[in-house]
This record gives C-alpha cells, structure tokens and sequence, in this order.
C-alpha cells in the first residue's frame, strides 16, 4: 500500500494551532489590550492613591482594626494581612484583580471555543489542515497570553510606585495564576454546553460560587469556617502572603487547577463529535405560550434571562455594599487626608450618606449600561436580520422598538429598586432600622432613574437616526457619562462639561435635597430624544 | 380581478450600488408567480420594498390595492412571509417560533399547523439553535403556510431543503393556489417555476427582461442535447433545432419539446454512444439569450 504510505505531510493534532493563536489575538487584540490595561492600572493606581491616603504607620494601623473588625469589608475584600503599603494594596485591590483575570480568561476561551464553534466557524478552520485539538489550544494560549501580560506588566510597574519588588512580583504572580485557574475552568466549560451562552453561565457561575466562598470564609473570621476561603482560587492571591510572611507555594493550587482543567477539556474533546456539549440539550415547548403574544411577549422572553441575572447581581453587591457602610465614618478617618475632606462634608453621618449616595450613582450609572446593552438588541435584531421575520407581520415599526425599549426602561427600574431595597436592608440590618432605611435607599435609587433613562434614550436617537454608529455611539456617550460622573470633580472639569451628564442633575440621595425641576427635565430630554428617534426609525430603511 | 402585486419603473439605490433599475412586476390575483434572476438581480429587494422595509427611490408599487410603506401594518395582517436565509431566535423553540409569528400576524389555524408540521417532518420541541438550515426554512414555511393570509411571499423557500420536502412544498403550494391564495415565489431555479407557476418574471441587474406565461416562452423551455454518435448524423435541417455546433461525432444543440421524438430518432439511426438530454439552466439561459441587454446591443432571440 505506497500509496497509502504518504497520505500528504504528516500533521499532529495541534497543527495549525500558530495560525488560529494568531488569528485569536488579531480578533481581541483592542479588547484584550484594554482589559489587560485596565486591571494593571486599577492595582498600580490603587497602590499609588493609597501611598498618598495612608502616608503614616500610625494612619495604616487604625485602617488595619477597623478594615479587621468590619466582616462585611471582610466579605468584599478579603484579609488584610499586615499594616505595609503593600498589604494594603493586596487587601484592597488582590482579590479584585484576580477576578478580573479570571473574567478575562473565561470570556476570552468560550469565545474562541464554543462560540466559534457554535456559529459553525471552527468547522470551516477545522476543514483546513488543522488538529484537532488545535482551536483549544489556541484558545489557552490567547488568555494565558493575556493574564501573562497582566503579571508581566504589575512586576514592572508595581515596584515604580515604591512597594518592594518580591511582594510585587508575588502578587503579581498571584493575580496571573487566578487567571490562569480559571483559564482551565473555561475550557472544560466550554465541553460541557453545546451553547455558549450556557458555557460562559458555568465558569462565570463556578466564579460567582468561588467569590461567595472566598467572601464567607474571609468574613468568618478565627472561630467560623475561615477554611472556606482555601476553596477558592480568588483567595489564593491574598494566601500566598506577598508583602507579609510569603508562602508562595500556594500558587501551586491555581497551577494545578488550571493544568488540570486544561487536561480534562483535552480528555472530554477528544470524546464527543463537533458541536455537541456532554450536558444534553433539554427539549423546549411545541407549543408557545399564552405570554409569547406579539411584540412586548417576544422582548420579555429574550431580554427576561439577562435582566434576571444583573438582578441577582444587583441584590448581592448592593446588599454587601450597604452593610459595609456601617463603620464607614471610621474607616475613612484613619486616613487624615480624607478625615479633612469629609469633616468639611459634615461629620460621621454626613460621611455615610456619602458612601451611600455615591453606591447610588454607581447603581445609576451600570443600570445605565444595562438599559443600553438593551437598546443595542434592536439593531443586532435588525443586522442579524430577525427583526425582518417580525416587521413582516402586523407589527409597526415603532411598537416592534418600543416593545425593547419598555424592557430597557422597566428593567432599569426594576434593577435600581433592587439596588436601594438590598442597600437598605444590608445597611438597616446591620444599624437596627431596616424599614426606615428600605425606604429612604429605595427613594434614593429611583432617583437615579431619569438620568439612567436618558442615556437609553440616546441609544434610540441613535438607532433611528444613525443606525450605523448607534451601537459604537451610545456606548462612547455612556463611557464619557461615566468618566464625567466618577471622575468629573476629581480633574476640575468646568461647569459646562459637568452638566453634560444627566447624572450631574440627580439628586444626591441619602442626604441631599430633592428638586423637582431637575427630574422632569431629565424625562423631558429623554421623551424627546425617544421621539427623534422612532420618527427617524419610521423614516428609514431597515436592515 | 385587480393585481395583487403592480409595480412600474420601480428605481431602488444603495449608495453607488444600484439594485432596480426601472423594475415592472404584475402579479394578479390567485396565480402563483415566479419571480426569477440570477443571484443579486434584485429579487430580495424588491421583496423587502414590498414588505415596506425597504423605502423606494422613484416608480409605483402597490401591494393587495394599497401602499407597501404607509399602510405596511394594516397589509402585513394580509400577508406572510418566507425569507429566503431564515434566522430565528436561537433559544425558543421552533414550535414557539411558529405560534410566535402567527399571533403577531393575527392568528394560525392550529389545525393545519399541526399537519403542516407532520407533513414537513419537523420537531417542533427543538431549540432554533439546534436546527439546520433546513429545519429553519421549514419553521417559516409552516408559520406562513398555516396563517390564512392572501398573499404569499416566499423569497427561495427551498434553497435548504432536501428533494423529499421540496416534493411537499410543491404539493403544499398547488394547494394554496386551488385556495385562491396568490403565491409570489421568488427563486434561480427554472424547474421550480415551471412546475408551479403560471406565470413568469425574469429579472436581471434589477431590470424586467421576460414576462408572461410559461407557453409564451417556448425558448426558455428547449432542452439541451449533447450527444456522441456512432456515424454522423444530420439535424441542421429541423425545424425546432437551434444552436447547432457539431464537432466531429459530437453534436450539442438546443431543441423544442415538440422535435425531441425527430431528433433522438436520428441520433439513434446513426447509433448512439453517449446522450445528456437536458432542461437549461437559468444562468444559461441568462448567458445566453440576455448577456446583450446589458449593452443594450441586441433583443433575446
């Protein structure tokens, strides 16, 4: 059989693996840049902002006792191990960056797995003389490559800003190897779920139970089931002690985690066909139901999933947010620069009212986002040419966008409620008067509506008039939004600049007095952008 | 009766791209009418200004005795549609999908929706992301097929499916007809055309070339024969053979129904070694009879 003897060049099953590795990171290369630059500086500036809050030993210690006694900062930041700047920095900002890490691995493997695989395009590569098990590795290989960069650059940059350079490169190392944890996780997800929707819900659920767990254990304390946190790769980072008593053989555990996920993804690849997930895919209805009735049925039934996680998201974060505002006053009066500040404010109460005011004006600005990722599902419902199916019946334009548009609107509500109602009972519970403060935290949030109502407003202005930019555009307003909001007074923008975001106009509630001037303004702009909108949607050709 | 479809000088641009040209189109009450052209000729554009998402540049349009951009609504509850590449909602199922449109169109009959998806042979528990193109083709066919709209408007209802379910789509179409459902079927398959419609509209670079019935277009329908003979055979003397080129023993010509019996009995007299006898194809036909009026050189033999 000579003919058989040489079938053509000999290929192994990761050949071609260079190519799709390139390929990946050509895709990613401005979102994982920017992630890899947004984790490095949030930990650098972190470092730097502390040096500058907490110059004194004296300062730290008293941020050590009181950071030690509040479980509910316990819960959301983990030990602090220490009263150095570096143990500071590894409290604040470790456990943060290691999650970050281990998003950026989780959506940078499915997306280059299961999505892929999904959308029928690693069947066309795997066509081409391409192993099989080369789509995989390219995957590992382009978020090993981005949390590398992460660790690589915190190495560098963290010793710049005076913290010895051995806690650095452990922490650094740390925060790389969560990352790394989770970049084997997302593989064998990535096997599991023959959707990758449902592969990103699995590594993106083990994370959330890996946070929970990390977060129960370190709040513990000695006499509760501390032990907990072991089980968690986000705890790892702070475990290995870097800028204290350095163990830096635990990062054995995240190594060994990832390397065995990483073989237990190759193990399952190798057993299933192209395309099929080892969970089965459960049958649906035959039939629809009563509720799958005409435009606003259909929005409900696709945007109802999401809503109900950022829900879930919201009532977590912001219960815990709430609670660690009891003791907020001395936390930041250990710092002596920040004392100045907030004594100006008004004292301890006025202190907390702060705190919970600003966690207000984050809840606004992410539902924000949340009603904009929303309103950007009508022009992927119309690229991706299912909105022609709809528009095709007795279904107007206008109702077809305003079926979205009411679950952008009511589920910003529903998620700043939930915001103000968790806020209030972690705060009310913790201070013995949960009713008063269910109630003044939920009026707080919903003051945050309008302006969240605005931005999804110019989302739809953009839809109907610029359909080609409308999705780019509205995410670069909400961005300017966010940066004029968080960081507006901090870089002495002028007046003008500030009342560009409507979240300049919301009340600063708890504390602050209410207009109704302001409000009804904010709903006017937004009707009228709406209806700039949906006129030129009425106007223009569809697809 | 009146049309259900009319469109004259029908002009639609995108850009620098121009995708109708001056379009006519007539399609009257309960016929099915094929609307034929070669891939990018227009065929899906004029669909969608008809469906009203598409806003015309110049020219009339009229859909069921009404205009397709102002009065889109109250027209959609009298028509359904098939697009030709069909994408659902990846996590309903086909069966919810089905139900889905129908009530956004104003109801189903639940009776022929249930034998339309046995007939069709299609899991309606299954989620759309599970299907193929196929099943996909088939979940819009049966939404459109159930509704007791007027008019159909089906953009290649058949490109995915497999000869077993295009013999049902055929069988399901003639019933719509015997009905009195008004069907427009666009497609680039002649024989598809030819075995359901009435009548005919060829299209090309977004211009009418051909329209009217099938019987009026005798030349669309030659055969195409290609044969080796044993000794020469000679067939440049029958009336209904056209496009003679003989090379050697090799013949290949374009023949009418009607001198088929003549000219197969002649090859066989002169025995015959290989025979394809074949209907052409429309890019053939398209090549052939109308790549002058582009140019506007010539007028199609």
């Amino acid at each position: 059989m000579t003919v058989l003897a040489h079938p053509g060049r000999a290929g192994t099953g990761l050949t071609g693996t260079g190519v799709l590795a390139t390929l990946a990171i050509r895709r990613d290369r401005i979102g994982l840049a920017a992630a890899v630059y947004v984790i490095t500086a949030g930990v650098a500036g972190t470092a730097w902002t502390l040096k500058r809050l907490y110059p004194t030993p004296a300062g730290r210690a008293a941020l050590a006792g009181t950071a030690g006694a509040n479980p509910a900062l316990r819960f959301l930041y983990g030990r602090l191990d220490g009263t150095s700047l570096g143990s500071i920095t590894t409290w604040r900002y470790g456990v943060w960056a290691g999650l970050f890490a281990a998003l950026v691995a989780i959506f940078v493997v499915i997306r280059h797995t299961r999505s892929d695989e999904e959308a029928g395009r690693l069947e066309l590569a795997g066509s081409a003389a391409v192993g099989r098990q080369a789509p995989l590795v390219a995957a590992l290989v382009t978020a090993a490559a981005g949390v590398g960069a992460v660790s690589v650059l915190l190495c560098a940059v963290l010793p710049l800003t005076g913290l010895p350079a051995a806690g650095s490169a452990l922490l650094a190392l740390g925060i790389g190897c969560c990352g790394l944890a989770f970049t084997g996780i997302a593989a064998v997800a990535a096997q599991l779920a023959s959707a990758a929707r449902a592969a990103r819900g699995i590594a993106l659920g083990v994370l959330g139970v890996a946070f929970v767990l990390r977060g129960v254990g370190d709040a513990a304390g000695a006499s509760g089931p501390s032990w907990l946190s072991w089980a968690s790769p986000l705890a790892w980072i702070q475990l290995a002690r870097p800028f204290a008593a350095s163990d830096p053989w635990v990062l054995a555990l995240p190594l060994a985690v990832g390397a065995a996920g990483t073989g237990l993804a190759f193990a399952l690849a190798a057993h299933r066909d192209q395309g099929a997930g080892l969970l089965p895919a459960r049958p649906g209805r035959a039939t629809a139901s009563a509720a799958l009735r005409g435009p606003f049925g259909l929005a409900w039934r696709l945007q109802r999933g999401a809503l109900a996680g950022w829900a879930a998201g919201y009532a977590f974060i912001f219960a815990v947010c709430g609670a660690a505002a009891k003791g907020i006053g001395q936390l930041l009066g250990t710092s002596t620069a920040l004392e100045r500040e907030f004594t100006r404010l008004g004292g301890q109460a006025a202190i907390t009212n702060a705190y919970l005011a600003a966690l207000m004006l984050l809840a606004g600005l992410v539902a924000a986002a949340y009603a904009v990722s929303v309103i950007g599902r009508l022009r992927a419902e119309e690229t991706g040419e299912a909105a022609e199916p709809v528009l095709a019946t007795a279904t107007g334009r206008v109702r077809w966008a305003l079926s979205h548009i009411a679950v952008a609107a009511g589920g910003a509500a529903l998620l700043l409620a939930v915001a103000g109602v968790a806020a209030g009972l972690g705060y009310g519970l913790r201070t013995g008067s949960a009713g008063t403060w269910v109630a003044r935290m939920t009026g707080a949030a919903l003051g945050q509506l309008p302006s969240a109502v605005v931005l999804a407003a110019v989302a739809i202005a953009l839809f109907g008039l610029l359909p080609r930019a409308s999705v780019g555009g509205a995410w670069t307003a909400l961005g300017l939004v966010v940066v004029i909001s968080l960081f507006g007074q901090a870089l002495q923008l002028s007046h003008w600049i500030l009342d560009l975001s409507p979240f300049t106009h919301a009340p600063r509630l708890p504390g602050g007095p209410v207009q109704a001037a302001p409000l009804l303004w904010l709903c006017a702009v937004a009707l009228a952008l709406s209806a700039a909108g949906l006129a030129g949607l009425r106007r223009r050709d569809i697809g | 009766m009146a049309n259900a479809i009319e469109i004259r000088a029908l002009r639609k641009s995108f850009g620098r791209t121009t995708a109708l040209d001056g379009l006519d189109l007539e399609v009257r009450a309960g016929e099915v009418h094929a609307f034929l052209g070669p891939n990018g000729a227009g065929k899906t554009t004029t669909i969608r200004i008809l469906l009203g998402l598409l806003r015309k540049d110049a020219g009339q349009a009229e859909l069921l005795g009404g205009d397709p951009w102002r009065d889109a609504v109250a027209l959609h509850r009298r028509l359904a549609y098939v697009p030709g590449d069909v994408t659902l909602w990846p996590g309903l199922t086909g069966g919810e999908i089905i139900d889905l449109l129908g009530r956004l169109r104003g109801g189903l009959d639940p009776k022929r929706r249930q034998a339309l998806t046995e007939r069709f042979a299609l899991d309606p528990a299954k989620k759309a992301r599970a299907y193929s193109k196929g099943n996909r083709q088939k979940v819009a066919l049966i939404a459109a097929l159930a509704s007791d709209a007027e008019l159909l408007l089906l953009d290649e209802p058949t490109a995915g499916l497999d000869p077993l379910m295009e013999a049902t789509f055929r069988d399901c179409v003639t019933e719509e007809r015997q009905h009195g459902r008004t069907v427009l079927l666009s497609s680039h398959i002649l024989a598809e055309a030819e075995a359901l419609s009435d009548r005919v509209t060829i299209i090309r670079d977004g211009r009418t070339v051909e329209t009217g019935t099938l019987a009026e277009m005798r030349h669309l329908t030659r055969d195409l024969v290609d044969a080796e003979t044993a000794g020469p055979v000679r067939l440049d003397a029958l009336p209904g053979v056209h496009d003679l080129v003989t090379d050697g023993l090799r013949v290949r010509c374009e023949v009418d129904h009607g001198a088929l019996d003549e000219v197969l009995g002649r090859l066989h007299q002169a025995g015959v070694r290989t025979l394809t006898c074949r209907p052409p194809t429309l890019e053939e036909l398209f090549l052939r009879h109308y790549s002058a009026e582009r140019t506007g050189a010539g007028a199609p033999r």
